[in-house]
């Protein structure tokens, strides 16, 4: 291989991405559409350490002494809210975008874990709801498959008004990927391409959505937890009108959430980092005095139970994973390294949620390539996956003395930048200075 | 709290509310036909009814009113306020007087009837109900409708159908404008023939030779950027 000549300078402002996206753009005339979610560097979780205790703090015995982590969700209104042994959920994604096999080791793996899955846009399988033992159902603008004998099987119903990949924008699913099963649960055509509206239909704002939601519990006797989800923008402003339409649960996705299709351009210029959205969100419940009373769900890059105990110490009750879920699954292994280069990708690079030729059987709808993934072992994939993230939170948590994750506060955090610590809200480390904080 | 006695029960919304209203219809297991006094524009009347009733609301109602109605008959002797009927599976609600918007919104079966006008995004996201309006239906009605049959014996305002799936809409009077994808048809036999079934179903005595047949083009089926304007 032929070494680069040192004395070549690539632009910082047109680096090679952004000519060969200049490049691309020009030869096909569309823009690109692709999943995951954003993939530029963003002030994250990474950039906030853990104040372990010491002299001024006693821990709690690693190994022995109790770090409780279960989470009641909906207890404001609903007869019969859900009480989960882990404060880690899985985020809706939708049969059409997953493949049955993937709904099915979601909702095995989830309730393994003792923790709730999530249906998406699409409407409930049976394959998701025979293998979930706490199943939320999405109420999206499209209303695909939408209808009240499901709901009233759901265990918790969650409003959309938004993604974190995408807030302010509908869905697309492409025609590859419109099997006659995914057609006929959206009553539309085989293989054409489904566009999921970004607006409900019938109805324009938070006093509207009130008046739904009280539809929505006398239809469900007032027994299902109601949840609002929300994309990461005006998240503070967001909440209060949340709250204030009757939620039960706020659902805060960070723009780092995935997506199963959605423009490049869309999923890294809107929305902020799940960083700032969580003391925004936090800020309006304790506002409004229904911090902890209004659980709140934080969702968007979650990987370890270092951003599990991160994101409950700034005042979540529990998050949601989606992208580290199918992950865990076994999307990007390294086991479809051949097929991933046929598709002009490699583990650790595929994104490509939107065309439906996963070699993992994961974001497909081809009979054959689903074949490869086993709804059992992958289920079985993701109760570890879940375990090992409890257990990390736990570990930090018992090193910080504290009983129960909830108990974790932002007080047991500082930051490492300037940025992290603006937006989280708490002091960059080893000063008492939080940028933006009133003296 | 509200309890159905007999076959012809009389529930005084205002005086039981709408809660135990509610789960009066929907707790009593034998066929039933039930009046609701004093609606005074309640909201989520009569919503997620799941069995053979017939409900009679003697007065105007709020939103969503009969909201995913199985089964049940309801019919509104008043107006209905927004998503009169939305995602309705079965059965037959009736409006005597005018509807808000998103009439009959996403509702996946059954007859929705609209004596009198309907609003704006009549019918949005239909998804196989069949609407019949008796008056005038607002803008962007149809939107995105996928499935099922809507029906206007008066004129529809602008952009009827945008981005329409198979919806088939039939209208008597003047169309303000078509949305995107949304095209006039040809009335053949088989489409005069199922007007009329449901102009008799419905109780109205039209013609079908008067209205005009409207459906999807198919171009935005697929997106491509050639048709990004229409977007």
């Amino acid at each position: 291989m032929t070494r680069p000549n040192p004395a070549l300078r690539e632009s910082a402002t047109f680096d090679r991405r952004a000519i060969a996206e200049i490049q691309r753009a020009a030869e096909t005339g569309i823009y690109d559409i692709r999943g995951w979610g954003a993939k530029r560097p963003l002030p994250h979780f990474d950039d906030l350490l853990f104040l372990g205790a010491s002299m001024s703090r006693y821990p709690l015995e690693g190994y022995r002494e109790r770090c409780d982590t279960d989470v009641v969700l909906g207890d404001r209104h609903a007869k019969h809210p859900l009480h989960l042994d882990i404060p880690i959920t899985i985020a809706g994604m939708s049969f059409g975008a997953l493949s049955g096999q993937a709904k099915e080791a979601l909702g095995r793996g989830a309730s393994l874990a003792g923790t709730s899955t999530t249906t998406g846009d699409g409407g409930m399988t049976t394959e998701e709801r025979g293998q979930s033992k706490h199943l939320v159902y999405q109420y999206l603008p499209s209303r695909y498959g939408m209808n009240p004998d499901d709901l009233r099987k759901a265990d918790a119903i969650e409003i959309v008004l938004g993604q974190g990949a995408k807030p302010g924008g509908g869905g697309m699913l492409l025609g590859q990927k419109i099997s006659a099963r995914v057609a006929g649960m959206r009553t539309l055509p085989e293989g054409i391409d489904q566009r999921s509206a970004c607006r409900h239909p019938d109805w324009t704002g938070p006093d509207d959505l009130a008046i739904k939601i009280l539809e929505l519990r006398e239809i469900t006797q007032w027994e299902k937890p109601i949840y609002i989800k929300i994309g990461a923008t005006r998240t503070y402003y967001d909440v209060k009108l949340a709250v204030k339409a009757g939620a039960d649960v706020v659902v805060v996705d960070g723009m780092q959430g995935g997506t199963a299709a959605t423009q490049d351009v869309f999923i890294e210029n809107v929305g902020i980092p799940t960083l700032a959205a969580i003391p925004q969100a936090v800020q309006a419940l304790q506002e409004l005095g229904v911090h902890r009373k209004v659980q709140l769900i934080i969702s968007g890059g979650i990987r370890t139970g270092a951003d599990v105990a991160k994101a409950m110490a700034l005042g979540a009750d529990a998050v949601a994973i989606g992208t580290a879920a199918l992950i865990a699954l076994g999307d990007n292994s390294p086991r479809f390294a051949a097929q991933y280069e046929a598709l002009g990708s490699a583990p650790g690079f595929y994104d490509d949620f939107q065309d439906g030729r996963d070699p993992a059987g994961i974001s497909t709808q081809d009979p054959e390539l689903a074949k490869n993934l086993d709804p059992v072992e992958g289920g079985r994939r993701l109760a570890n996956y879940l375990r090992v993230l409890t257990m990390e939170a736990q570990t930090l948590a018992r090193a910080c003395g504290k009983s129960h994750l909830h108990n974790l506060e932002p007080e047991d955090l500082v930051a490492l930048t300037v940025e992290a610590a603006a937006m989280a809200r708490v002091p960059l480390a080893g000063t008492t200075w939080i940028p933006g904080a009133l003296a | 709290m509200a309890a159905i006695v007999s076959e012809r029960t009389v529930l005084d919304v205002a005086e039981s509310g709408t809660r135990a209203v509610n789960s009066a219809l929907m707790a009593a297991d034998v066929p039933a036909a039930v009046t609701l006094a004093n609606p005074r524009g309640a909201h989520a009347l009569a919503c997620g009814l799941d069995r053979d009733i017939a409900v009679t609301v003697e007065g105007h109602v709020g939103y969503y009113c009969a909201g995913m109605n199985q089964h049940a008959t309801v019919t509104i002797d008043g107006s209905a306020g927004v998503g009169v009927a939305e995602n309705m599976m079965s059965g037959t609600v009736r409006v005597r007087g005018d509807a808000s918007q998103s009439a009959g919104a996403t509702a996946h079966g059954g007859l929705l009837v609209i004596e009198g006008n309907a609003g704006a995004r009549c019918g949005i996201s239909m998804k196989g109900v069949d609407i019949v309006v008796g008056g005038n239906i607002g803008h962007m009605s149809a939107f995105m409708g996928q499935a099922g049959r809507l029906v206007v014996l008066g004129d529809a305002g602008e952009a009827l159908g945008d981005s329409l799936y198979e919806a088939r809409i039939y209208v008597r009077g003047k169309v303000a404008s078509l949305g995107a994808d949304c095209v006039r048809k040809p009335m053949r036999p088989e489409h005069l023939t199922e007007l009329r079934d449901l102009l008799t179903t419905a109780g109205f005595d039209a013609d079908p030779a008067d209205f005009t047949r409207y459906g999807s083009a198919r171009h935005l089926y697929h997106f491509h950027v050639d048709n990004a304007a229409a977007y």
